[in-house]
């Protein structure tokens, strides 16, 4: 290795890589394909979260075996982990990537066969789970077959990415670029590991781990795959995606050199702050506890980045529509930031965990953070792959106003139901007897469990707003726009 | 080296993200693999039989562990809660683990002999039947099913049990003889949840339950039966609430909270004894009634006491007498 661009290309094929480019070679087509993919999944997700929140309040609707909570649940989370987010992450990351390198894919075949085989792969995924065919590993539960569908996938992606870097025509590689290839090898490391299991049949298979290591490994996997799914790539688009819808260059490069090794490193050591007060060994709770409170400091490395970047400019806040959903998302990183390594605290978490305040949590990242800075990625790469502006600017506003108020009744509901049902679990009378039964606590419940409903409704009506949109906006007409949008796009060029 | 050729060199800045990345898993994940003291091993401690082997696969199938756990931790609210605090060693057989994350439910690490088998055949079948409250899915479904056991002895020799397929087959049989025999002491609840013709059989609901009672029983069987509070109170043998109607409405609460699931309306009976009786199991008089509600009776009374506290459970036996003399 060590060759840089520069002396990789002659000029000679420099000047053929423009041409393939102008003459679409370019693998819009395939990014297309998966927003649309994500925004399928997305919305499939949300109708069973919608589904599944109306559950709490009525238990009547678990109306048959694939139905019931504890499967439908599996397919919620699923379904918006793998098939909504890991769709936006393949087009941001395909867009980026040729972007950012001024080079075509180097194996756009291989892309379109990752299409195919990820949208069925999520299928599959969410048929077999319904059926009940789950390993139990909370984000980890598909069974062996798909998790071998899972890695062929994932090895399908790092070889673009990778095969891309190493062609690349752009000698430095951008922040975003260095977090993609964290998300690559993260990715590929944690859920192989957490996955390792001893086949019984087709549809069944045991963990390699027993007891108190299978708790130690699965939550290492399913803190880092919050933090290679949720976060890498995300914090990815949001350096790309904010510069570039506002013109304006990103607040530091030294600290987005610090923000990232350190949340690289630091992220790894803080599994086990799901396990406080579990049988998992006292020092390896504490070395979780430690490691997630450093964290706070590159979280909030990358939160500063994006506020100074906007330093002097705010009023693009008011005057592009796309800032705000950058901005109100890496305010919701930050917050979520602060909030997850406080959880971890022994004391609060003896107080928090397993409370409805956690689920709060998990909500204000996925719908604050995550979602924002995806669908604004989406308005921006459909708007440019079709030529055309976006198809209406005030139905934007109002996704974003939408999904905004939704997912804050959404949270702090739960928030509020988790310290309520906290503080129930361990109130006491005068002679140390408890006061309140656990059906007490379930029961005093049921009206924020309402109210998050109406926040989840709230917010599904948002993401329905935003998925006609952007349908508006990336509908080619051939012969019109779209065909001399690309010719003029290929003349500036 | 200059490290700002780093950013200029795309599998060198991988292979770099591999190692810092590795440091952090090797110390908190693979080290602690290899470290004995991670997973401690205890005798007391068994694998699951053939039957809750099956019962906790089917736990898994329905993703009980999305609103259920099983770890108490060492709290003094969530003992009086549960019971005990979770051990490691209680885990050694767990694959996979089933923690859990969520208490939608309460914790069932302590669930184990806690109630009869009836009771868990009626609650499965419809929750809402006996706490109008709760927000569990009924899963009449498992009642419907037989035990499918064609992989069972595949399944205890990959979890390494310890016992071959003729002990499975003995095992299965014996289970089945048990749960289908007319002495068995929940079989009349067990058959209103279990169709006609399956009542010859072992059905995937007889499996859950046989898992659910293995939950917390080893820990409960290695250590001491603990003294039965009741004997600290022997001196306050009569009851300070006796008579006292504003007690007694006090108690009606109570008991429609904690004791109807079980006793019945107006303790008319259930799953568990009449109460309006003069022949009381366990004896009739205040003290006894209080031993019992308090430090629980075998055969399925839990212990109220650690809940309820002293005061609650004297207003419980204020209502009980109330119903007495209502009766009369």
């Amino acid at each position: 290795m060590g060759n840089g661009s520069g002396n990789m290309y002659t000029a000679d094929n420099t000047a053929q890589e423009e041409m393939r480019m102008a003459n679409g070679a370019r693998s819009d087509y395939i990014v297309r394909g998966f927003v649309l993919s994500s925004v399928f999944w997305l919305l499939v997700g949300l109708v069973l979260g919608l589904w599944l929140a109306a559950e709490m309040v009525f238990p009547a609707l678990n109306l048959a075996p694939w139905l019931a909570f504890g499967r439908l649940r599996v397919v919620h989370t699923n379904g918006l982990i793998y098939g909504f987010t890991l769709a936006g992450i393949f087009a941001c990351s395909f867009y980026m990537l040729e972007k950012l390198t001024r080079t075509a894919l180097a194996f756009p075949g291989l892309a379109k066969a990752q299409l195919w085989l990820f949208n069925i792969a999520v299928a599959l995924a969410a048929l077999s789970l319904f059926a009940g065919m789950n390993t139990s590993k909370e984000y980890s539960e598909l069974e062996w077959p798909l998790d071998i569908v899972v890695v062929v996938l994932w090895v399908m992606f790092a070889v673009n990415v990778m095969g891309t870097l190493v062609k690349r025509r752009e000698k430095q590689m951008y922040v975003s670029l260095w977090f993609l290839i964290a998300t690559v090898v993260t990715v590929a490391v944690v859920y192989i590991l957490n996955n390792l299991a001893i086949p019984l049949s087709l549809t069944k298979s045991y963990s390699a781990y027993a007891g108190v290591n299978d708790a130690n490994v699965q939550w290492w996997f399913g803190h880092n795959a919050v933090a290679s799914v949720f976060t890498f790539p995300i914090l990815a688009m949001f350096y790309y995606f904010l510069p570039k819808s506002t013109g304006l260059p990103i607040y530091s490069h030294r600290l987005s050199i610090i923000a990232f090794w350190s949340l690289v490193f630091g992220y790894l050591w803080t599994g086990a702050h799901h396990l406080m007060l579990t049988p998992v060994p006292e020092w390896i709770q504490t070395v979780a506890l430690a490691f997630s409170l450093f964290l706070i400091a590159p979280s909030w490395a990358s939160v500063i980045n994006g506020f100074y970047t906007m330093n002097g400019n705010w009023e693009k806040m008011k005057s592009n529509y796309l800032v705000k959903f950058f901005i109100l998302g890496i305010t919701f990183y930050g917050l979520q930031t602060i909030q997850g390594p406080t959880q971890a605290i022994r004391a609060l978490s003896g107080f928090l965990h397993y409370t409805e305040y956690i689920p709060g949590h998990v909500h204000m990242g996925t719908m604050g953070w995550v979602t924002m800075v995806i669908t604004a990625s989406m308005y921006f790469m459909m708007a440019k792959i079709s030529g055309r502006e976006i198809h209406s600017v005030k139905l934007a506003n109002v996704h974003f106003w939408l999904i905004l108020v939704g997912q804050l009744l959404f949270t702090v509901t739960l928030w509020i139901a988790g310290i309520v049902q906290g503080a129930m679990w361990k109130a006491t009378n005068p002679d140390g007897s408890l006061m309140y039964t656990f059906l007490d606590s379930v029961a005093a419940l049921y009206p924020y469990w309402t109210v998050r409903l109406l926040g989840g409704l709230l917010y599904f009506a948002g993401v329905a707003v935003f998925a006609y949109n952007l349908s508006m906006t990336s509908r080619s007409k051939p012969g019109t726009k779209w065909s001399a949008a690309a010719a003029a796009r290929s003349q500036a060029a | 080296m200059n490290f700002n050729s780093l950013y200029e060199k795309p599998v060198l800045f991988a292979l770099a993200a591999v190692v810092v990345i590795s440091v952090g898993t090797l110390v908190t994940t693979f080290i602690p693999l290899f470290l004995p003291s991670t997973q401690p091993v205890s005798p007391l401690f068994t694998p699951y039989t053939a039957v809750e082997t099956e019962g906790r696969d089917i736990y898994i199938r329905e993703g009980c562990n999305n609103c259920h756990t099983q770890t108490v931790r060492p709290m003094r609210t969530e003992v009086a809660r549960y019971g005990d605090y979770s051990r490691p060693e209680e885990s050694a057989w767990d694959r996979p683990f089933l923690w859990g994350s969520r208490r939608t439910g309460p914790d069932l690490a302590r669930g184990g002999g806690k109630y009869p088998d009836a009771w868990h055949y009626r609650h499965m079948a419809n929750p809402q039947a006996m706490f109008d409250k709760s927000n569990m899915p009924a899963y009449p479904w498992l009642a419907n099913a037989k035990l499918d056991t064609s992989l069972t002895a595949g399944k205890v020799k990959v979890l390494g049990y310890g016992y071959d397929g003729a002990e499975v087959a003995r095992q299965l049989a014996g289970f089945r003889q048990t749960v289908t025999a007319p002495t068995y002491p929940s079989a009349q609840v067990r058959s209103q949840v279990t169709p006609a013709s399956l009542r010859g059989e072992i059905t995937e609901l007889d499996a859950l339950v046989a898992y659910l009672q293995k939950l917390g029983r080893d820990l409960k069987a290695a250590q001491k039966p603990p003294a039965v509070p009741a004997t600290a109170e022997a001196a306050e043998s009569k009851n300070p609430y006796a008579g006292n109607r504003q007690a007694e409405e006090e108690g009606e609460k109570i008991f429609k909270e904690n004791c109807r699931s079980c006793h019945g309306e107006k303790g008319a009976g259930g799953f568990g004894p009449k109460l309006v009786t003069t022949a009381h199991k366990f004896g009739g008089s205040d003290a006894d009634l209080f031993a019992s509600v308090a430090g629980g009776r075998p055969g399925g009374m839990p212990p109220f006491l650690p809940q309820l506290g002293k005061e609650r459970v004297w207003k419980a036996v204020a209502y009980i007498r109330h119903l007495e003399r209502e009766s009369r």
